[in-house]
């Protein structure tokens, strides 16, 4: 009896405002090309290993450094390993480190932002206090600084990074939860004696997703950058297991013989991280209540 | 209304506490680097020259022996003191270390963020006047690519162009100012373009931004209603407004270049803090990394902090809140 008088009112509110957000995503075109981008990411990262022309250890230093052909449309490395197979596969391992370590930090920053927030006092001046002093380390330096605590490698990199973004959700969720707060359909669900663990994941949470949903797909981008920073510096993935980052690594010594070493790696990377950039912006656009008016505003 | 300086002192007081409690947790945060580490750190950290006399010497020097409480309170008192123990590494005083890398870290950072800001001010205020056209357009994707674009990568591309095509630059070394200023402007060129871009990328993004705020916001409206010249109202009104919000933005990226660009640094072999810590992470020298973690962290909470007192001076409504 506590909550289901207004659940209809709140969630009916959601679900009209989401069905309303995917119509004007839907009309941008750059956001649908960056989504189609992303789903061949993702599709090439999944089938990889059947797809992929080459195996990624096939070593032959016969065809070592050679440049774009037929037989290697993006040539080959030092040790003549197809580079298009690789950056196939490696696909699969950076997504893979940045799903896990966005879903990582969105699993333990949300709830602390949240109670935060809502809960207020001295809790959420200790929470944030915490916050705070994650914030003062550069990212890429909390990231080493985790690495070099633990061994580094697949879980080690998926680890830090998560560590890292932990915070950034936490203030996200934070912020929107203090807005949220003060509403209505949550004051009165106090007063019905909803209990607080209700508040929040009936109440609050389903109506800061649109803030969460833009900080995820941003992260997701900066998740990939920093997999690929940290396997640059050869703190990331491992050898031999390929990896964008690592890749570039390989190719430092090699520059001025072999472009395409360097080439398509980073074009991968650059490729991704735009997408889920360009996907973050038009979300915000659609999700942003002051640019959500222009745009409709605009398109009348 | 300029606001009274008893609420700027106020506002100085506050802000000077909150750098205080948040550099108290990021010393415990640096303490637990060795502590955490799985394992002996000394072992580690020693690997191949292990022998039983090097281990008892750099256990005794690193203080690593004593409990854990006492450990503690010497780390702190030390730190606030500039003393932050000896390289398991090399054996010397990590301060004298971390002083030598950084001149070549802050050179790096000014001319970064120069450069930043050369191209970043004008294409913001260009784009953020023109909303909605082709020269909005343009600005925006060109900043959008620089966003997405790795540093290192750019880095190496910078490096495959000018030094490996072109032969202009070179791709690596550093000299110092002090010793060789033409040496220095040559070498410095390619790692600050490459740090520089990335920033310029981002700062455009919120220079576009701000203009675009503060170009719809009420006192532009009545600015214009006054019949006030186009240009007045966008060099007095809009673009003088909207760079006080930018000044935070530009603070951030001038602490995250000064604190080290690590990877870029690695790139073009410039030895600055930033490559300090990557050589400290591989060779598993937990004081040196201890001590450049904690002296980064200082110093992009003191530019913070420095960036909010101008923003406090500039904008009275940040200190009366």
């Amino acid at each position: 009896m506590s909550t289901t008088e207004d659940r209809p009112t709140a969630e009916g509110r959601v679900g009209e405002a989401r069905l309303g957000s995917l119509r004007l995503l839907a009309a941008s075109p750059v956001t649908v090309a960056a989504a189609v981008v992303l789903v061949v990411v993702v599709i090439v990262a999944l089938t990889a290993q059947w797809i992929a022309p080459y195996g990624i250890n096939d070593v032959d230093v016969s065809r070592a450094l050679q440049g774009p052909s037929g037989a290697h449309p993006l040539g080959t490395d030092d040790l003549g390993r197809d580079i298009l197979s690789r950056v196939m596969v490696a696909a699969g391992t950076s997504l893979q480190v940045a799903l896990v370590s966005v879903v990582f930090a969105f699993c333990v920053g949300v709830p602390i932002g949240i109670v935060s927030g809502y809960v207020g006092g001295w809790l959420d001046t200790v929470l944030m206090r915490i916050v705070d002093v994650m914030f003062a380390f550069p990212v890429l330096l909390l990231a080493l600084a985790i690495v070099a605590i633990l061994q580094p490698g697949l879980a080690t990199t998926m680890l830090a990074i998560g560590i890292v973004f932990t915070p950034i959700f936490a203030r996200v969720a934070r912020a929107s939860t203090l807005s949220v707060r003060v509403e209505p359909y949550v004051q009165v669900a106090q007063t019905m004696g909803t209990p607080w663990y209700r508040i929040m994941g009936r109440h609050v949470l389903p109506n800061i997703t649109g803030p969460l949903i833009v900080q995820t797909s941003l992260s997701l981008a900066f998740a990939i950058l920093s997999e690929a920073a940290l396997s640059f510096l050869g703190l990331g993935i491992q050898p031999p297991d390929p990896s964008w980052g690592g890749m570039l690594f390989a190719a430092q010594g090699f520059v001025s013989q072999a472009w395409w070493m360097s080439v398509f790696p980073g074009l991968a990377i650059f490729v991704t991280v735009l997408a889920c950039n360009l996907l973050g912006d038009g979300l915000r656009d659609v999700l942003d209540p002051k640019q959500r008016t222009r745009i409709e505003a605009r398109q009348r | 209304m300029r606001g009274s300086p008893r609420a700027l002192l106020v506002f100085l007081g506050r802000r000077l506490v909150y750098s205080a409690v948040v550099l108290l947790g990021v010393m415990v945060v640096t303490f637990a680097i060795v502590q955490l580490v799985p394992g002996d750190p000394i072992r580690l950290a020693l690997g191949t020259r292990y022998n039983a006399e090097a281990y008892q010497a750099l256990l005794e020097a690193s203080g690593l022996d004593r409990p854990l409480p006492e450990q503690f309170f010497s780390y702190i008192a030390g730190a606030l003191t500039g003393d932050l123990g000896v390289s398991f590494r090399s054996g010397q005083p990590v301060t004298v270390l971390l002083l030598e890398r950084l001149p070549a870290t802050v050179s790096l950072a000014v001319v970064g963020i120069g450069l930043a800001l050369l191209i970043a001010l004008p294409a913001g205020i260009w784009a953020g006047l023109r909303e909605g056209r082709v020269a909005d357009a343009i600005v925006r994707v060109t900043s959008q690519f620089g966003v997405s674009v790795p540093d290192f990568w750019m880095g190496l591309l910078l490096i495959t162009l000018f030094s490996g095509i072109l032969g202009w630059l070179p791709s690596s070394g550093y000299t110092p100012l002090a010793e060789d200023p033409g040496g220095w402007a040559r070498q410095v060129v390619l790692p600050a373009l490459t740090v520089g871009l990335v920033a310029a990328a981002i700062l455009t993004r919120y220079v576009r931004a701000a203009v675009l705020e503060v170009a719809h916001s009420g006192f532009v409206r009545t600015a214009k209603s006054k019949g006030l010249s186009p240009k007045v109202v966008t060099m007095r009104h809009v673009v003088r407004n909207a760079l006080v919000p930018v000044l935070t933005i530009v603070g951030i990226q001038l602490a995250t270049i000064a604190s080290g660009v690590i990877v870029v640094e690695v790139v073009f072999a410039w030895p600055g803090l930033g490559r300090l810590v990557y050589e400290a992470v591989a060779a598993r020298d937990y004081a040196m990394i201890q001590g450049a973690v904690l002296l980064i962290a200082a110093m992009f909470l003191l530019i913070n902090l420095i960036v909010d007192v101008c923003y406090a001076l500039v904008d009275p409504r940040i200190r009366l809140s």
